[in-house]
């Protein structure tokens, strides 16, 4: 072996060695930086099970650990009335939207007509239409229906679809090929069949994605529950959480066991549906900056 | 069945599919934005049948002290919040991208906390902020950084809301790995041969591919920063019996929701909505006009 191929040899030996030490370096910085990401969910939850005096001893785990605060808060605020109906809206909200973006996706992802280029630009210009814009005609409409006050705007206006999700699951319409769909319109398929029976299935991982991401969106919804119900018994938990934090919070008694005891069940189910649809989550997202 | 039956009953099916959406973008989109424009020029108070004004509402909002203090609280919390979010969800992303198999792991770490409701963010900001007894300033003293009160302090309050936003950095930092994974190993190879370190490569090459996901990022995140409410509303106002409020975290749209909803100003509120959306339509026209001379979008080679 000549001296250079030796040296070239050490040479790897050593970028080798180098490239150890930096993935060793780059997982330490991961792991300080993933406890910092985590601490406040553990702390929240941690702080949940401990006495009002110790809420701020900052403790990992609590000193005198109690399920009081559980009771008092169960007591305080129909928390299960308020899961109830953030239940029946989300799934209304989510279903709805998965359904109605689904058939407009297909729409454009399937069918070549005229116009169709101009009006997906137009789904596209009313995802950077800022909310705040359409908030007070579009409460108006609710009005004039006489559905203030109810949660029907907080899921009705997904039956029309949501620009977001047309054009995420139109993406994955149009990976489809056009083969089965012409062979089974050979064999007297309808239209329809082919959505239904055909693309529907094919695409059912960007459905479900389509789902969860309306679940949680609608979940945490604050903003329209503060617009539209007055209420308390038909509050979701994020607004009935926001009554919990006037009434024991900053403003209020200085309870802060029931507002962090509150939060927790506010939050507990949205991280569930996350380690539920981990995959679709993650996977979803890294697909929504792709342009493609 | 000839072409033209063909491209009718196409364009019929077609329209059909995607009726919903005509639908819904007549009524709840070009609607309201017709009509809150129509609004932003009446008195009205949903009781009584809006009152046509002029330009009243535009003139009383400049001089109106809170629009002034709700733009500038607006406007300062942007201009950190931005930046640094975009940077911080950046540094995670190539962090990620270094991490090998042990990526997937940490991504969930730093998704997990995304799923957490607004709402709830704002109880944990109250909470470990808390300038007396708060883990955030107990972690600065173990530094010996005696920390301010972040939630009373109406200097420390925006820097405060600016860092519990990056909480929920997560949906970037996945948007901008995967455009990480998706540089062509060739790039980075040809720039090791031409002897490029970490910092070059990163600046040259990585940074260029990436810049499509990192414009993206940067402007969806600057609407929803002009848009800032529920975090702010949460922590620093209060409605019914124990009312509160703070003029530090008093955002544009927490000005907006209060005229509109608590006062029934819903004209003054339109027109609010308005200057809203020409300020955002504006910033995003900047950011577009920049990304022309910064962004470099594969496409435009083929």
């Amino acid at each position: 072996m000549t001296a250079v191929a030796l040296g070239a040899r050490a040479d790897r030996g050593v970028a080798r060695r180098r490239q150890r030490w930096l993935r060793a370096l780059v997982v330490a910085a991961l792991t300080v930086l993933a406890v910092v990401f985590v601490y406040p969910l553990v702390w929240l939850l941690s702080a949940s099970f401990k006495p009002r005096a110790e809420i701020f001893d900052n403790r990992l785990l609590p000193r005198t650990p109690t399920l009081e605060n559980y009771l008092t808060v169960w007591d305080a605020a129909p928390l299960g009335l308020w899961l109830a109906n953030t239940l029946v809206v989300t799934a209304l909200a989510a279903t709805t939207v998965t359904l109605s973006s689904a058939l407009v996706a297909w729409g454009f992802a399937h069918y070549r007509f005229r116009g169709r280029g101009p009006l997906f630009g137009l789904v596209l210009a009313t995802m950077m239409l800022p909310g705040a814009v359409t908030l007070i005609p579009t409460y108006l409409i609710w009005h004039q229906l006489g559905f203030v006050g109810t949660t029907v705007p907080l899921w009705a206006g997904n039956l029309f679809g949501s620009a977001f999700y047309i054009f995420l699951l139109r993406q994955f319409f149009l990976r489809l090929p056009r083969e089965p769909f012409e062979a089974a319109r050979l064999d007297g398929a309808s239209e329809w069949t082919l959505f239904w029976r055909i693309a529907v299935p094919l695409c059912r991982p960007a459905l479900v994605l389509t789902f969860l991401f309306e679940a949680q969106a609608s979940w945490t919804d604050l903003m329209r529950p503060l617009v539209y119900l007055q209420d308390t018994a038909t509050f979701t938990v994020p607004r009935g959480l926001k009554a919990v934090i006037d009434q024991f919070g900053p403003g209020g008694e200085s309870q802060w066991e029931v507002v962090v005891t509150a939060s927790v069940i506010t939050t507990v189910p949205m991280i569930l549906l996350f380690f539920a649809g981990q995959r679709y989550f993650v996977q979803g997202i890294a697909t929504t900056g792709s342009k493609g | 069945m000839t072409t033209s039956a063909r491209a009718r009953r196409e364009r019929r099916t077609g329209l059909a599919f995607i009726s919903p959406w005509i639908v819904g973008f007549v009524v709840f989109t070009a609607w309201p934005i017709l009509y809150s424009g129509y609004l932003s020029l009446t008195d009205y108070d949903v009781l009584t049948d809006p009152a046509f004004v002029g330009l009243e509402n535009y003139e009383r909002m400049a001089a109106d002290p809170q629009v002034r203090l709700a733009l500038w609280n607006t406007l300062q919390y942007a201009v950190v919040q931005v930046p640094l979010y975009v940077l911080v969800s950046l540094a995670l992303a190539l962090l990620l991208h270094q991490a090998g198999r042990a990526s997937g792991f940490f991504r969930t770490a730093f998704f997990v906390p995304k799923m957490t409701p607004p709402v709830a963010v704002g109880v944990l900001l109250l909470l470990l902020f808390n300038g007396q007894y708060g883990l955030v300033n107990e972690a600065l003293a173990v530094v010996g950084i005696d920390g301010p009160s972040w939630t009373t302090d109406p200097a420390w309050i925006k820097p405060g809301l600016a860092l519990v936003s990056l909480w929920s950095v997560g949906t970037a930092v996945v948007i901008l790995l995967a455009a990480l994974q998706d540089v062509p190993t060739e790039l980075y190879d040809a720039a090791r041969v031409d002897g490029a370190g970490w910092w070059r490569r990163t600046r040259t090459v990585t940074l260029p591919m990436i810049s499509g996901a990192l414009f993206f990022v940067t402007v969806v995140n600057t609407i929803a920063a002009f848009q800032m409410f529920t975090e702010a509303y949460s922590a620093f106002f209060g409605a019914g019996t124990s009312s509160y409020s703070n003029d530090a975290a008093l955002f544009y749209v927490i000005y907006l929701f209060r005229e509109g909803f608590a006062e029934l100003h819903m004209g003054y509120a339109s027109a609010l909505a308005w200057l809203l959306f020409v300020v955002i339509m504006l910033v995003t026209a900047v950011q577009l006009a920049v990304s022309r001379r910064l962004v470099y979008y594969e496409g435009e080679q083929r």
